[in-house]
């Protein structure tokens, strides 16, 4: 089913992950994923993919929703992981025509496998253990300063506010709208690509539709609500730091010196 | 004869996660044909999950649904034919609307039957006429109808595939009360005409109590009661418990029985009602 979809689903909880700072969640992880392309040799990859599972250990939610995201993805994966296989420099393992296989080629493929699965996963930590409204909030917070330059920090924020807000709903209107063509002997499942193309047809349209029915019925009542933008809004609930963040910032900010001091002195694959 | 036939239906949602629910458990009955049968419970009960297993939208977790004396799941490649023949009408069908005109989207059910351009048109045009709709509406944009239109056009585009058994999950929510009185007649005389077989799934105590030959009751994902309408609404109590209400006509009689007049509480109508009231007044006098 398409509800079956975790990707930028919040799961609320009560761990240390949970509890802790969404700008402070938002940052770190930006360095996570940095430091994760800056690991250039298997010892510093290794140490960034321990951290990373022990992060996710840390939600303390199942695996099995990080491997639900991880299956959305998979093709891209497998797919980028095959390209880097065929792309390699280096000593030629095996040749056929213009299809070379080079040891190069399979390090790259490891690399990035293992960095897209990381990628993916400490993602998903960000928006399974961040409520959407604290999420958009450090994001409105973190982006401030661009207000400099005219950027509109808070439209942008609420803008992504209603847009996470409304992909579960959406995802159940597809499911509904689906059921309802099924019922009228819609074929999904069967049928190569431009039949099933063709077939999605009609659920697509209904949920455009509707897409734009919520969008002005949202707009008329935030608009009865007297809402007219950032300026002078207060907020119920007000981000703070705590050591919790502080703690972590410590604990990364080693790993990164570790994954630094690791690039130094082993050799760099690539 | 039994047209549908559902025995120890059982559904678990997410099963194996954290969102495990069972919606469904133990539920066994059986419609014959050309009945009207109505379904009421609470929201929640499991009324729209039990309705998506009769036409195989939802696989059950266990237990068997019969058409005709036949496993609707024995060949999985063929559930497309027992949707044909179970039709179903979802709540607020008009979002299901997506064809350039009303006449398409009504035939799209049809033409997936794989259907003669003719024997599609006759459908059509008869479906539409059931439902309500008017002729020249038929090649305007289904998004420039009024609310109540678009209900019907949708309604239409079910019954468009002529099927044995026609399910309406709440086909009057959000209808004004002059739409649904007529909407509700439409579907009754579907029904009279074409003597298939209609489940009403309804909040609408006195929608259901005017038209369901049996009623369903569902509680908690389980079957409660199956009567008939009279021996189902007579039981004030045991519905109230379960959040439901008994018509409001028959809820005066139930009423008038506890002070101690002797009148029939198997009324459900109005009609019936203020008949037998007039009866015993002229009875008292």
């Amino acid at each position: 089913m398409v509800r079956d979809i975790t990707l930028g689903q919040f799961l609320p909880g009560h761990s240390f992950i949970h509890k802790m700072d969404a700008r402070a969640k938002i940052l770190l992880l930006m360095a996570i994923v940095v430091f994760i392309f800056v690991a250039g040799n298997y010892v510093s990859l290794l140490m960034m993919t321990i951290v990373s599972l022990l992060i996710v250990l840390m939600t303390r939610i199942k695996f099995r929703m990080y491997l639900k995201s991880m299956k959305v993805i998979l093709f891209v994966i497998i797919f980028t992981g095959l390209i880097n296989v065929f792309y390699g420099s280096g000593e030629v393992l095996w040749e056929w025509q213009f299809i070379r296989i080079t040891w190069g080629g399979i390090h790259n493929a490891i690399f990035v496998i293992i960095r897209i699965i990381t990628l993916v996963m400490v993602s998903s930590v960000l928006t399974f253990t961040t409520s959407p409204s604290d999420l958009t909030d450090a994001i409105e917070r973190l982006l401030k300063p661009l207000k400099i330059f005219h950027v509109k920090v808070h439209e942008i924020a609420m803008m992504m506010t209603i847009a996470l807000r409304f992909i579960p709903v959406l995802l159940e209107e597809t499911d509904k709208i689906m059921n309802a063509q099924k019922a009228r002997g819609a074929d999904m499942e069967s049928g190569g690509i431009i039949r099933r193309v063709k077939a999605l047809m009609p659920v697509l349209i209904p949920l455009f539709v509707s897409s734009f029915r919520r969008a002005n019925d949202l707009a008329m009542a935030m608009e009865c609500r007297c809402y007219n933008g950032g300026n002078g809004r207060t907020r119920m609930k007000v981000l703070h730091f705590s050591w919790r963040d502080l703690a972590a910032a410590i604990f990364l900010l080693l790993t990164f010196a570790g994954v630094i001091v690791c690039n130094i002195f082993v050799p760099a694959v690539m | 004869m039994a047209v549908l036939k559902v025995e120890g239906l059982k559904l678990v949602y997410g099963a194996g996660t954290s969102f495990e629910k069972t919606a469904l458990s133990d539920v066994s009955f059986s419609v014959n044909e050309g009945e009207f049968i109505g379904i009421i419970g609470h929201t929640g009960s499991g009324k729209s999950t039990l309705v998506q297993l009769l036409n195989g939208l939802l696989k059950p977790t266990a237990g068997t649904v019969e058409l005709y004396g036949k496993n609707i799941w024995k060949e999985p490649k063929k559930i497309r034919q027992v949707r044909f023949k179970v039709g179903m009408v979802f709540q607020y069908p008009e979002y299901q609307l997506f064809e350039e005109t009303v006449y398409k989207d009504i035939a799209f059910g049809p033409a997936n039957m794989g259907l003669f351009e003719e024997e599609i048109d006759k459908k059509v045009r008869a479906a539409a006429e059931f439902a309500g709709l008017k002729e020249e509406l038929l090649e305007k944009s289904p998004f420039d109808l009024s609310g109540g239109e678009k209900r019907r056009a949708a309604i239409a585009g079910v019954m468009a595939m002529d099927p044995d058994v026609l399910i309406l999950d709440e086909p009057t929510a959000g209808l004004d009360p002059l739409g649904r009185d007529a909407l509700l007649s439409q579907i009754q005389s579907y029904h009279e005409v074409r003597k298939n077989t209609v489940i009403l799934v309804s909040h609408s105590m006195e929608d259901i109590a005017r038209m369901a030959d049996r009623v369903l009751v569902m509680n908690k994902g389980k079957k409660e009661m199956f009567d008939t309408t009279e021996n189902i609404f007579s039981q004030g109590k045991t519905l109230e418990k379960m959040g439901l209400r008994v018509p409001q006509i028959t809820r005066i009689m139930l009423l008038l029985r506890e002070k101690g007049i002797p009148v029939d509480t198997g009324v459900l109508t109005v009609e019936q009602g203020f008949r037998e009231i007039m009866h015993h007044m002229a009875l008292l006098s």
